[in-house]
């Protein structure tokens, strides 16, 4: 497996390539030569059923895992939001933001990561003090805080109650139009993957078996009737029945 | 219009791991004290009406003058020290070695291979039951003591930096690694703060086994210490310093714990969750 970053960037080239990408686990083949390209600042939703392989792919995507077959590069820098938090419990908000983080304006950079999120007071406050939207915009902010080309989301909503998530998914749109960063959103939500992403990849038997752009605009909403037709399309290629 | 309130609020939010015993209310907390405190003055009034014999068990009262008297002139001080720096170069060398073997085993597949299955097998001697092997070993001098000590401390401490290591949750590990944490950096970060609490517990108990040890270490041929003072006195039939003895080793292990209690919540805020802000 060649899982490298590449340091140098240019406005052309793609911010992931990744080639051939294959994972088994014994003699269950998960991912079967995957190809992915993100081009820079493209959002771009990876649907599967579960146990597709999609959260396999992006811990392929983001280094974690050493077992991996074929190729996938980041060019530039990229960050990973989990979905679980996965704070530190013994480090206060903000030094978690800020772990490993090196360059100058640490504390100013952290703050204004916090700030971006809306939890610029509690950069005091414990993990455990925190309630599970806090604690998973805090992931956000850690990911943010590092200004990365490349932001490899895993579900990073899903154990959120339905409420916060909607308020995450509104979070993640402004601070993508912010940034402008290119973003893997692995998730299982088929709203979720056409209210955020620029093309939408439908994972299945081990192969980006569909790939779909999402040319709703920028200002979605699930009441506009081609976001319903979309949605159809896709659960019914996700073998969900819809009438 | 009239306000109701559907549910309580709570005094105190609970966290997820209770750390802090709820607190008792004080007057049931001055409750507790009666029994202790009626043992002892019947104690008292039993010796003092002849009930007890002196040489089997001395008043406490009597018992405190003893300590006075020793601590005045000297006597206590110095064997408590001889104690004191025993169970101290016990627990430093027994600790440090378990400690870095704990570590290699937990968090070396190598470590865990070669470490683990002697230790495993060492654990099942009684580490008292050695001083025969030990007394032909080293001999009956300081030595006997302070490795007594130190074998006593090892066990509990090796145990709980192992489980400390490996009870680590992964997923941690992983995420300090998208923050671009070396190994180094990781130890730092994740692994040495999250076996903290592990290796708080392993201390607490090898410092029970270490004052253990002591009892049964002074009782060979000791020159100082407070077993010494006790071994001596039972020749002379001085029951009052053989009780003395007993408070002192008593106090020792009180005052150790209750320390190492105040050093662990000062280091483990974080675990107080919501209390700690």
């Amino acid at each position: 497996m060649a899982s490298r970053t590449a340091g140098h960037l240019s406005a052309t080239e793609p911010v992931l390539t990744a080639h051939a990408v294959h994972r088994a686990f014994g003699p269950t083949v998960v991912l079967a030569g995957v190809d992915l390209t993100i081009a820079r600042g493209e959002v771009v939703a990876l649907l599967g059923g579960s146990g597709s392989g999609k959260s396999t792919l992006l811990r392929i995507l983001a280094g974690l895992d050493g077992e991996a077959g074929g190729s996938s590069v980041v060019h530039g820098t990229a960050a990973v939001v989990f979905q679980e938090h996965r704070l530190l419990p013994w480090k206060r908000v903000a030094e978690n933001v800020g772990l490993g983080l090196s360059g100058a304006d640490g504390p100013g950079r952290i703050r204004r990561a916090l700030a971006e999120v809306g939890l610029a007071e509690r950069h005091r406050a414990w993990p455990a003090e925190l309630s599970g939207g806090q604690a998973q915009r805090v992931a956000v902010a850690r990911a943010l805080v590092r200004e990365p080309d490349l932001l490899l989301l895993d579900e990073p909503f899903g154990a959120l109650d339905a409420l916060t998530r909607l308020r995450m998914q509104i979070l993640l749109r402004r601070l993508r139009a912010e940034h402008g960063f290119a973003a893997l959103l692995v998730t299982h939500d088929v709203e979720e993957a056409l209210l955020l992403a620029d093309r939408v990849l439908l994972l299945d038997g081990g192969r980006i078996a569909a790939e779909l752009p999402v040319d709703l605009g920028p200002t979605r909403t699930p009441d506009d009737p081609a976001f319903g037709a979309l949605r159809r399309h896709l659960l019914d290629r996700l073998g969900v029945p819809t009438t | 219009m009239s306000r109701t309130t559907l549910v309580e609020a709570p005094d105190e939010v609970s966290v997820a791991t209770p750390v802090v015993p709820r607190r008792q209310r004080p007057a049931r907390r001055w409750w507790r004290l009666v029994s202790p405190a009626a043992l002892v003055l019947g104690w008292e009034l039993a010796a003092r009406t002849g009930l007890l014999a002196a040489e089997k068990l001395p008043a406490p009262s009597d018992v405190l003058v003893t300590g006075w008297r020793l601590s005045r002139d000297g006597t206590l001080g110095i064997h408590l020290l001889d104690s004191l720096t025993r169970a101290g170069a016990g627990l430093l060398i027994g600790g440090l070695l378990a400690l870095a073997l704990g570590t290699a085993a937990g968090l070396l597949r190598l470590g865990d291979d070669l470490v683990d299955p002697p230790v495993q097998m060492a654990r099942m001697l009684p580490h008292l039951g050695l001083v025969p092997l030990l007394i032909i070993w080293v001999g009956i001098g300081e030595s006997l003591k302070i490795s007594l000590v130190a074998l006593g401390a090892f066990f509990p401490i090796y145990f709980n930096t192992y489980a400390g290591i490996r009870d680590i949750d992964e997923r941690l590990v992983e995420a300090a690694r998208t923050c671009g944490l070396g190994q180094a950096a990781r130890l730092r970060h994740v692994v040495l703060p999250g076996a903290l609490p592990s290796l708080f517990l392993g201390l607490r108990l090898a410092i029970g086994a270490a004052w253990l040890s002591l009892v049964v270490g002074e009782q060979v041929n000791a020159q100082t210490g407070i077993g010494f003072l006790m071994m001596e006195a039972r020749e002379f039939s001085q029951t009052d310093v053989v009780v003395l003895g007993l408070l002192v080793y008593a106090l020792l292990g009180l005052i150790s714990d209750l320390a190492l209690r105040v050093v662990e919540r000062r280091m483990l805020t974080w675990r107080r969750g919501l209390r700690a802000t």
